[in-house]
């Protein structure tokens, strides 16, 4: 955990309220995937956590949608504007049981997370298959980033005007060897049911400090309290408690 | 740094500047960002007699300069904290550390609080009669003078170290709950605990938070709290600490100017980690601006 002050280097709308932040500062470490940062915006008095995108020494990206006052605020940051960055908050995903074709599920601004993932999966010579889902069309972004990595991509949308019609869950693969997901809390719940592996998911709560002071973002699981923010946001298949 | 030393019931501190429960867990969350001994003490996470999850999430809200929580006391019970969490923080600080404490009844306080007086590092209990977030106990007891005495009373007679009872502002005549505390003997109060609040989300048209309600702190009720300290130090002789919304050294004077001999610093943690190492290094630069020559002046 460091809290650095960075510097924005671009800023750029991708799709339908979803922007793309890239952060420089020669401070910064490479995060793990699956972790958030916390960033400070002026005339908010609570920070906004957001998963991290991309990530290596000196630099960072994250994808984000534009929600509320916070975000907003966000995406009117301009180039060489600089943010005050709580970083490498959170446990990320745990690569080691992948096995050799693991499934990434990402649902909106949950397939963010994943791209560094896959990267990192792909470096370790995995078979990965991604399946992003959508509710638009003009929602829709990050395809090309999985196809690049050459891992095999299939694109979801609710309305049917892009790619498969359904949801993620519709699109499953008969064959993979553990899965990795994030998004809203119904498409987890979906994929904790519709899924055959053991898996890890990323969850999302509202945050007071983002690194463990606060108890703001607890949850109950099989192994007791956890915090999202500390002993998450990634948390196994077999430790999930839902509350309804 | 002789000018910033002040005292709390007898108890010497380097400087006035103390995180306040519930925003700075046990110390050792904070310390990968600063070394805490730097802070005149903490009062750690509100204990209680079982554990406790606290209320559902979202428990968080945001409202103009402040937030909302509805945390509702989670913490591991006091004897987890005893055995798990006071030899962590023993790790990380060397100070009197202030012992937070909550309940449900009068007996409850009492054993929590017995338990807590013969840990070594604890130097101050502080009681909590104002917590906004549970029912049936908490608040209940700090917005009646005779509860907040009989709970005052029962902590003071199983205990040997200072007593600073936490107030609520959610009560129509602070003072009246004050002077009853000093009455049954509290060493101190410190105030003032979270008024209580709600947001309703436009998208949902929902509460925003699961408990509806929860308690709202942050720069936005500062003039509240330096208010109720104000008229506290004019009812009350024993020392109190005064808490609300601070977030800057100028803050610290001013709530200091108002009667109190040392200032609590919450929500301000957790927007900034390192929030009250900043305000303790620019209290100097803060008191030469305003000829301030040593914090003991600023005592009525």
């Amino acid at each position: 955990m460091k809290q650095l002050i960075l510097k924005v280097w671009e800023n750029d709308r991708i799709a339908e309220s979803v922007y793309r932040m890239v952060l420089e500062g020669p401070e910064l470490e490479e995060q793990k995937p699956g972790q958030f940062v916390n960033i400070r915006l002026d005339g908010q008095f609570l920070r906004r956590p957001i998963s991290v995108c991309e990530s290596e020494a000196g630099m960072l990206t994250i994808i984000y949608k534009v929600i509320g006052r916070g975000t907003e605020a966000l995406s009117r940051r301009r180039r060489r504007d600089t943010l005050d960055v709580l970083t490498g908050l959170g446990n990320g995903y745990d690569l080691s049981k992948a096995g050799d074709r693991p499934l990434l599920l990402g649902g909106g601004v949950g397939v963010p997370p994943l791209v560094m993932l896959a990267r990192k999966l792909r470096e370790q010579g995995k078979d990965v298959t991604a399946v992003l889902g959508f509710n638009t069309k003009e929602e829709v972004f990050g395809e090309t980033a999985f196809r690049m990595m050459d891992c095999k991509a299939i694109v979801t949308t609710v309305d049917g005007s892009y790619g498969m019609k359904g949801f993620v869950t519709d699109a499953l693969p008969e064959d993979y060897s553990y899965f990795y997901t994030c998004g809203p809390e119904p498409m987890l719940k979906a994929v904790y049911r519709k899924t055959l592996t053991s898996g890890q998911f990323s969850f999302e709560e509202r945050m007071g400090c983002g690194f463990g002071a606060c108890m703001g973002c607890s949850c109950r699981t099989i192994t007791g309290y956890k915090r999202i923010c500390r002993e998450g946001p990634v948390l196994e298949k077999e430790e999930i408690l839902w509350t309804d | 740094m002789d000018r910033l030393k002040t005292s709390l019931c007898g108890i010497e501190l380097d400087n006035p500047v103390i995180p306040a429960s519930g925003t700075f867990g046990f110390g050792y969350e904070f310390a990968q960002w600063y070394d805490i001994n730097c802070l005149g003490t903490f009062s750690f996470k509100g204990t209680t007699k079982e554990e406790r999850f606290g209320n559902p999430t979202p428990r968080i809200a945001e409202c103009a300069a402040g937030m909302i929580n509805s945390v509702g006391l989670q913490n591991p019970g006091v004897e987890r904290v005893i055995a798990e969490e006071l030899p962590k923080l023993k790790q990380v600080f060397r100070k009197n550390v202030m012992a937070n404490v909550s309940g449900f009844s009068v007996e409850d306080y009492a054993y929590t609080c017995e338990k807590l007086d013969r840990e070594e590092q604890v130097g101050w209990l502080e009681v909590n009669i104002s917590c906004p977030n549970v029912h049936g106990g908490g608040m209940s007891f700090g917005t009646d003078p005779k509860a907040a005495a009989e709970v005052t009373a029962a902590v003071k007679r199983v205990t040997t170290k200072p007593v600073i009872m936490k107030l609520s502002p959610n009560v129509t005549d602070i003072t009246e709950i004050a002077k009853a505390c000093e009455g049954a003997g509290a060493d101190g109060v410190s105030l003032i605990n979270t008024l209580q609040g709600m947001r309703i989300s436009l998208r949902t048209r929902k509460p925003v938070l699961a408990n509806v309600m929860g308690g709202v702190s942050g720069p936005a009720v500062f003039p509240v709290a330096l208010r109720m300290v104000w008229q506290v130090c004019r009812a009350v002789k024993i020392p109190v600490v005064g808490m609300g919304g601070i977030t800057t050294a100028e803050d610290v004077l001013e709530m200091m100017m108002a009667g109190a001999c040392a200032v609590e610093v919450g929500a301000a943690n957790l927007t900034d980690p390192c929030a009250c190492k900043t305000i303790i290094d620019g209290l100097p630069a803060a008191m030469d601006k305003y000829g301030i020559r040593n914090l003991e002046e600023l005592r009525i």
